[in-house]
């Protein structure tokens, strides 16, 4: 029992990480970027290369998959969707979607559909033993890491000049930049953070589950975001509770359920939570001006 | 207008009073204490009205006092919070947008909501969606009665878009149309439904002298010929108080006056509402 | 005499539109059936043939989502994957109570595919319906999700008492020693019989073609098209909008089952993972590439899109980059501001050069 909970907070903290990524690119940029867990899978292979390939320090190699996610985030915004700022968000998911598969197959064409076993970078950390259960090094270093990327987060954008800017760009794009924003400027800040994110739970969900294959980041991108949509996507206090909640659910729902249900369980949940709250637990209401 | 300003009126039980001409009828609105809070804040209170069968009034007050906020409540896009709403003596509790239309209601918007992608006809033919008679089988199997009552519906639809003109533009896309001719064809639409209540959220905005005269023509028209009452919402005083029978003024969500055209004119409460609390010490000098 | 000129002058403009597209599909027929017959058609196209036809009629089903209802749905495949299921369970067990009339069983298969994918579509509108935006779209990929989630699990087979169920394995349907199993969980529909026929799936496309068109130009499909434009100002017109919004979801899910079921029906085996989300988003490029609302476009963008990455075989490696890469370019070129309005001053151009010769 504590050892599902354990396994699920766990879990749910990766999804947290990559769902902060997903709402708070929704959040500003009013767009469903499905090519978020494909960056995370990318994240994955760069840690990998300089960790495994070039034999760099566990430190450097993180630090080197967050840089090249950031890198990409931001080029991924420049090239493919600010060209399509002012268009309709349907044309904005399809392009999204676009760069979805141009990842994947360019990892494919680069790395092979051979998976890759991915080594465990946070093994450094000691695993804590109580009692009959132990805590893994993964396990520590996921759910910390949740957590101080959350409290930054929030500090990011509750204190700073930046993060005030993008609750304002977030809030009305026009007033924003008619008060001197610079909301081309945030927006890709915006990305480079949500891409940075993602290589982190790139890293976190590679070495839980230690298979590397192009089509990594799909389901876990698909589940953090019906995470985000869950906690009320835009919300990163939202993010997190939906992140830990679809966690708890599947680690359960495998352990006393069905395996094979397990992701039924979890789409289903998010449609009951939507009936009963249609902008998500902690989403504001929107209200229609008439 | 003089015509107008002789409108005898008669109390009725409810919250006013209505044209003596339309006594036998009964008032097509009433509405008593009717209110709405949007989280701790009250939007509009208080507010009491009678309307009589073919009476046109006008509801007036500065921006934000809540004007639209009363054709949302009268039209269920809002739930009230309090308050009665009878449409012909029957009571819209618990109705929606959709059968407070049924029952008798129809509008138009500040903000013009048109049909965009629809042609005029068709947008016409939307208020009409409710009077043609046939069903969803009988449309997709192209059955006789869907020939018979698409032709209905198209001489009807073209018989309203003629009241202001614009029967030759029935083919034209609705968002190409010029920015008077959308406020018009809204009201045809909101016509189109068979209301017994038309409710004008300002009609004359944007429109130029000569046209806002041709709209007061069209709106007594209107009145006259479907036998209609109607409400309007509007900042053209010159249009108000030409046409309007009944005004009542509306400031942060409660009515300061209630009169003929003639009396609100000369109510210092309105002149104040209007022009701030040193007009009406600047008058008294 | 005026009115019931321009009456009978905006019928006919709809009908021609509608003519255009069973001209298309006629021209398509009979080029096929003339290469066909000389030989000419490789064995790849061949094969292509029904299920270019399944991908046209499910992404006209989901152009009535998507372009008439402007509702985003990204869970069409679950209702392809609800017919072809329920069309190979029907057509199986027609044949082991033996009715072996292909013909008759295929047409039985399409319809109740059609039905119980409609039946799908009602339970799912009713909640998600209710919701806006993303958030529909959202709920429409979990649903998407949970249906082959759950035939991922399901067991069927059939024996003299009829059809047995099972979401655990084979052994607990119960079924007699001589019964026959239809669908293997994971492994899917085993061993179905192909009666799908090119023939057939052309009829089907020119049932769902009439339906679809006369739908949309009848009373409720002005009404569904009205509340896609302005939802209050539908509201305020009388119109019942989560009426209309179910009838458009509720013909596509119907539509879109009637299509699976022919799909299935081509293959000897066909698996729940088939219909996936990526099945979806396929779905939804052909009807955003062939231009939101436009029948014709739509038509022609599902063939192309469905023949295409067939004939790019040998290119196998390339071919998907290839394709991520056009889609994103055609997204731009289509959608952003400053080349729109490039296209619309060259267009105006050839207008009016047009006009003076």
């Amino acid at each position: 029992m504590l050892n599902y909970l354990i396994t699920g907070i766990s879990l749910g903290s990766v999804y947290a990480i990559i769902a902060l990524g997903y709402t708070m690119v929704y959040g500003i940029a009013k767009m469903l970027n499905f090519a978020h867990g494909d960056v995370i899978m990318i994240g994955g292979y760069a840690a990998f290369c300089a960790g495994a390939y070039m034999g760099w320090p566990t430190p450097c190699a993180i630090l080197f998959s967050v840089f090249v996610c950031t890198v990409l985030g931001m080029m991924i915004e420049k090239l493919a969707y600010k060209p399509l700022r002012n268009a309709t968000s349907l044309a904005v998911l399809i392009t999204a979607i676009g760069v979805s598969y141009f990842l994947q197959n360019m990892a494919l064409l680069i790395w092979t559909s051979n998976p890759k076993s991915f080594p465990n970078m946070v093994s450094f950390i000691p695993s804590i033993n109580l009692g009959s259960v132990t805590i893994s090094s993964t396990t520590i270093a996921t759910i910390a890491a949740s957590v101080i990327i959350m409290i930054a987060l929030t500090l990011f954008t509750e204190k700073t000049k930046m993060g005030k800017a993008m609750r304002a760009v977030s809030e009305d794009k026009g007033a924003a930049q008619l008060m001197g924003i610079n909301v081309n400027a945030t927006i890709s800040v915006t990305f480079a953070i949500g891409s940075g994110l993602a290589a982190i739970a790139g890293v976190l969900l590679c070495s839980a589950y230690p298979t590397l294959v192009p089509t990594t980041g799909s389901l876990p991108g698909i589940k953090a975001f019906t995470a985000a949509v869950l906690g009320g996507i835009g919300s990163i206090p939202g993010a997190m509770l939906g992140g830990i909640l679809l966690g708890l659910l599947e680690t359960f729902a495998k352990a006393y359920i069905s395996t094979q249900l397990s992701d039924a369980i979890v789409f289903g949940a998010l449609i009951v939570v939507l009936i009963v709250r249609p902008t998500g637990l902690l989403g504001k209401k929107i209200t229609e001006k008439v | 207008m003089s015509e107008i300003n002789e409108t005898k009126y008669v109390e009725v039980p409810g919250p006013g009073k209505i044209p003596e001409r339309d006594m036998g009828k009964g008032p097509v609105l009433e509405a008593s204490h009717l209110g709405i809070d949007f989280g701790g804040l009250t939007a509009v209170d208080e507010f009491n009205i009678a309307l009589g069968a073919t009476e046109i009034g006008g509801l007036i007050g500065p921006n934000g006092a809540g004007k639209t906020t009363v054709f949302n409540l009268l039209t269920k896009v809002y739930q009230p919070t309090r308050g009665v709403i009878l449409l012909d003596g029957k009571d819209t509790h618990g109705m929606n947008t959709t059968q407070v239309n049924q029952a008798g209601i129809a509008r138009t918007f500040q903000n013009i909501r048109l049909f965009d992608k629809l042609t005029v006809e068709d947008n016409v033919k939307i208020g009409l969606h409710n009077s043609i008679g046939y069903h969803t089988p009988a449309g997709v199997f192209r059955l006789p009665n869907y020939w018979k009552e698409e032709k209905k519906a198209h001489n009807k639809a073209l018989e309203l878009l003629d009241i202001f003109g614009m029967a030759d533009m029935a083919g034209v896309k609705a968002s190409s149309l010029p920015y008077g001719a959308q406020r018009r064809l809204e009201i045809v639409r909101a016509l189109a439904t068979n209301p017994k209540l038309l409710l004008l959220d300002e009609p004359a905005a944007g429109m130029n002298p000569s046209e806002t005269e041709e709209l007061m023509n069209n709106i007594r028209k209107i009145r006259d010929t479907f036998g209609i009452a109607v409400l309007l919402i509007e900042h053209d005083m010159n249009l108000v108080m030409g046409i309007c029978e009944n005004i009542i003024v509306l400031n942060f969500g409660k009515i300061i006056a209630k009169g003929t055209p003639s009396e609100i004119q000369t109510n210092p409460k309105v002149i104040e509402a209007y022009l701030g609390s040193q007009a009406t010490e600047g008058e008294g000098k | 005499m005026a009115n019931q000129k321009s009456f009978l002058s905006k019928i006919s403009k709809n009908s021609k539109m509608g003519f255009l597209n069973y001209g298309i599909v006629l021209l398509f027929f009979v080029v096929i059936t003339i290469l066909r017959s000389t030989g000419t058609l490789s064995n790849t196209m061949n094969g292509q043939l029904i299920p270019i036809c399944s991908y046209i009629i499910v992404a006209l089903a989901l152009n009535l989502v998507v372009g008439i209802s402007g509702e985003l749905s990204l869970g069409h495949a679950g209702f392809m994957s609800i017919g072809a299921f329920s069309g190979v369970v029907i057509s199986g067990a027609l044949k082991y109570s033996g009715f072996a009339n292909p013909v008759m069983r295929l047409v039985t298969a399409i319809v109740v595919g059609a039905f119980i994918a409609a039946i799908a579509g009602i339970l799912i509108g009713i909640p998600v319906l209710r919701l806006r935006g993303d958030y529909l779209a959202i709920v429409t990929l979990a649903f998407g999700e949970i249906i082959k989630n759950v035939l991922n699990c399901l067991y069927v087979g059939v024996d003299e008492n009829g059809l047995h169920f099972s979401v655990t394995d084979e052994v607990h349907m119960d079924m007699a020693a001589n019964g026959k199993t239809l669908i293997k969980g994971p492994q899917g529909a085993v061993g179905v019989e192909k009666i799908a026929t090119f023939v057939a799936g052309i009829i089907l496309l020119f049932v769902v073609l009439f339906i679809i068109q006369n739908l949309v130009n009848s009373r409720t499909g002005r009404a569904i098209m009205a509340i896609r434009d302005n939802r209050i100002a539908a509201e305020a017109s009388g119109i019942n909008v989560t009426k209309y919004k179910m009838v458009a979801f509720v013909t596509s899910a119907a539509i879109a089952g009637a299509a699976g079921a022919l799909y299935g029906l081509n293959f000897s085996t066909i698996v729940p993972k088939k219909f996936d989300f990526n099945t979806s988003i396929l779905i939804l490029v052909f009807v955003v590439l062939g231009g939101i609302g436009n029948l014709t476009g739509t038509i022609i963008a599902a063939a192309l899109l469905t023949v295409l990455p067939e004939l790019l075989r040998e290119f196998q490696d390339y071919r998907m980059l290839a394709y991520a890469i056009v889609l994103i370019l055609v997204m731009i070129a289509t959608n952003n501001e400053k080349i729109r309005s490039l296209w619309k001053r060259f267009f105006s151009k050839k207008d009016k050069e047009e006009q003076k010769a």
